[in-house]
């Protein structure tokens, strides 16, 4: 009977490694299309996209202009044009900025450790919020704490995140003046960057004053990104074990005698997280779209920032590289929450 | 024949439309009451139906110009406070224009490019769902595809790109919202259609010798119209913030044009000094978002209850 069910057990393993694979082949042909999409960008210009990003500075000579009908190969026909996008693309060559006198893909990569900071920040800050949340105003439905966290999480949904940073600068630096209203880190705080993810850097370090210092520039930023993301995943987690609590399982376990607090957190909010984090994982296309916005309010020297002046200086390369590692990051997030789900889902064996 | 039996001749497309008219009657009655029994989301109705009313008749409900200030009126500070002015209720901005005119001004922009962005975004998504969901084949293949990779990209991101290469303004921005709105529509008619079209009523009207066209749009849509137009209704407050966002970005509407997003953005660098500039654009867009999100999901609740949550 044992070598029986471990072998029903190792098939089981084999059928979710074939289910986890086709998943990410999946990913490859949407990979390109995101690229092709991003191709097609430039041509929504009205006009020759050389001219418009060559139009402010009049000094423009011959070869620069030149240089960049090269790079765009626009005097190419079309599909010649989108084999080259796509080839340079797939060697990890995005282009080249212009305006800024550097390869695409290393302005991004420059930029991307701010961001992560920032979106990692407003994940953990509104698991923080989310989980608490989620959990009691399940278990005492239609309380008091209930009503008023849905107000709040409703509140939550329907906020404009560039508004509600504004608020928080007005409140905690303008009045209160306890957190600091933009950057990274203060002018006089030395520090030295290993992954270029400032509370890392300042632990790896062992720089107590940067890890201060870069906490408290963090938390504003992190807090406007997160809230509206804090406010979904609230809502799901309850919903979701309000119905786990209400399943025959849950019945036994109390039957059995287990404490409410057991059966709480260890049979019901195992199976209630396995639907809260698909929603997680969609909210990730929420955080990369709010980065933009909240980096400029707080002037966070990130992704977001690069990719909104890039639009001014009418870079277009670099913000057709910016897109589309916004949609790969997105794409890839989705895969592993995929992953994670098949992994999590006892449902998902044979 | 005899004298009683119905007959399709004589009871000719006036009966069957008033049968229709009067179906309609009632379910707008049924819906008038169930809103009646929910009062907050009566009172969201109520709120979204004054911002609309502030939209079209700004010009007689405001005293000052939306666009000229007068400088030596600059940054008055609102009507409650120590200084304030009683004609400038909300104070004024940086251009000594009164914020109270412009925020009731900028109500336009927001309910226009939402309203129409959902509109064109329903209207394509419709239909090519409709047919994508009856036809099947090839274009359902193609148009699952091309919608799979619109989603892809995260919302924002997307009308950022596309606004960063169409170039600012009211029409780019509204086509910018539609080119990746329709995608949820899309999905939501196809997948319904998809049910629908198996079910006996559509073989019945088939039999009856109705055409596909006929079929589609007089058999199955109206069966699949209200969830379209809740799903239609929540995205209405998400349109209008990605328009503010936008605009705070500096992508859509352009100045002096009052929009709610780039007042608020232009009230960012005198925080210190003038905390009313950003805060009341704001406002005004959180109450309207609210609003209309406590009406959407109050709708939803009556007329599609399984997208409920608790």
């Amino acid at each position: 009977m044992g070598s029986l069910s471990t072998a029903f057990g190792s098939l089981g393993i084999i059928m979710k490694a074939v289910k986890i694979l086709e998943r990410v082949l999946t990913t490859i042909p949407i990979m390109f299309g995101v690229a092709i999409i991003v191709f097609f960008f430039i041509r929504l210009t009205p006009g020759d996209p050389v001219d418009i990003m060559l139009g402010r500075s009049a000094a423009a000579t011959q070869r620069e202009i030149e240089q960049l009908r090269q790079q765009f190969h626009l005097d190419e026909p079309l599909h010649v044009q989108l084999g080259y996008f796509l080839g340079d693309a797939l060697r990890g060559n995005l282009g080249y900025s212009y305006i800024r006198n550097k390869p695409v893909i290393d302005l991004l990569t420059e930029r991307l450790p701010a961001t992560i900071e920032m979106t990692l920040g407003a994940l953990f800050i509104s698991l923080i919020i989310a989980l608490p949340i989620g959990i009691l105003s399940a278990v005492r439905q239609n309380s008091l704490l209930d009503r008023m966290s849905m107000a709040g999480a409703f509140l939550g949904i329907s906020m404009p995140g560039f508004w509600l940073g504004i608020i928080l600068i007005l409140f905690f630096a303008v009045r209160l003046q306890v957190l600091p209203a933009q950057g990274r880190l203060s002018y006089d705080v030395p520090l030295q960057e290993v992954t270029g993810l400032y509370v890392l850097d300042s632990l790896l370090t062992g720089n107590g004053r940067a890890l201060e210092d870069s906490l408290k520039h963090l938390f504003l930023p992190s807090l406007t990104l997160g809230a509206g993301v804090a406010a979904i995943i609230a809502r799901v987690l309850r919903s979701s074990m309000l119905e786990v609590l209400r399943s025959d399982y849950i019945k036994l376990a109390r039957a059995k005698g287990a404490s409410e607090w057991g059966v709480v957190m260890k049979h019901a909010l195992r199976n209630a997280l396995i639907p809260t984090i698909t929603v997680v994982g969609l909210q990730v296309g929420v955080l990369l779209g709010g980065n933009m916005i909240v980096e400029t309010v707080f002037s966070w020297p990130g992704l977001g920032r690069l990719v909104v002046d890039a639009i001014f200086n009418r870079d277009f390369p670099l913000i057709q590289g910016a897109v589309m590692i916004y949609a790969i990051t997105f794409v890839l997030t989705n895969l592993v929450v995929d992953i994670l789900y098949t992994y999590l889902n006892p449902k998902i064996t044979l | 024949m005899t004298a009683h039996a119905p007959t399709r001749v004589a009871r000719g497309w006036d009966y069957t439309l008033r049968i229709r008219l009067r179906l309609w009657w009632r379910a707008l009655a049924e819906l008038g009451y169930e809103l009646w029994q929910r009062p907050f989301v009566l009172m969201g109705g109520v709120i979204v139906a004054l911002f609309i009313l502030a939209a079209i008749f700004a010009d007689q409900i405001t005293i000052h110009d939306p666009t000229r200030g007068t400088l030596l009126l600059r940054f008055e500070p609102p009507a409650w406070e120590a200084e304030g002015n009683w004609k400038y209720l909300l104070g004024t901005d940086d251009q000594g224009r009164d914020l109270l005119t412009r925020i009731i001004f900028g109500t336009r922009v927001s309910l226009a490019v939402g309203l129409l962005s959902v509109a064109i975004s329903v209207f394509v998504g419709t239909a090519l769902g409709a047919l994508a969901g009856y036809y099947r084949g090839w274009l359902d293949e193609i148009l699952s595809r091309f919608a799979d990779l619109l989603l892809a990209f995260p919302f924002l991101i997307f009308a950022i790109g596309v606004m960063a290469f169409l170039g600012p303004g009211f029409v780019n921005l509204i086509m910018a919202l539609a080119f990746k709105g329709w995608v949820e529509f899309y999905r939501l008619v196809r997948g319904e259609v998809l049910a629908e079209r198996t079910k006996e009523y559509v073989d019945g009207a088939r039999v009856a010798g109705q055409s596909d066209a006929a079929i589609i749009a007089s058999e199955i849509l109206p069966n699949v119209i209200q969830s379209v137009f809740v799903l239609g209704t929540l995205r209405l407050g998400y349109m209008i913030i990605m328009e503010a966002s936008l605009s705070f970005l500096g992508l859509g509407i352009q100045p002096p044009t009052p929009a709610w997003g780039s007042m608020v953005s232009s009230g960012r660098d005198y925080l210190l000094t003038a905390w009313w500039v950003s805060t009341f654009p704001g406002l005004a867009l959180l109450l309207l978002v609210v609003a209309i999100n406590v009406f959407g999901e109050g709708l939803r609740d009556i007329l599609d209850p399984r997208l409920k949550i608790e």
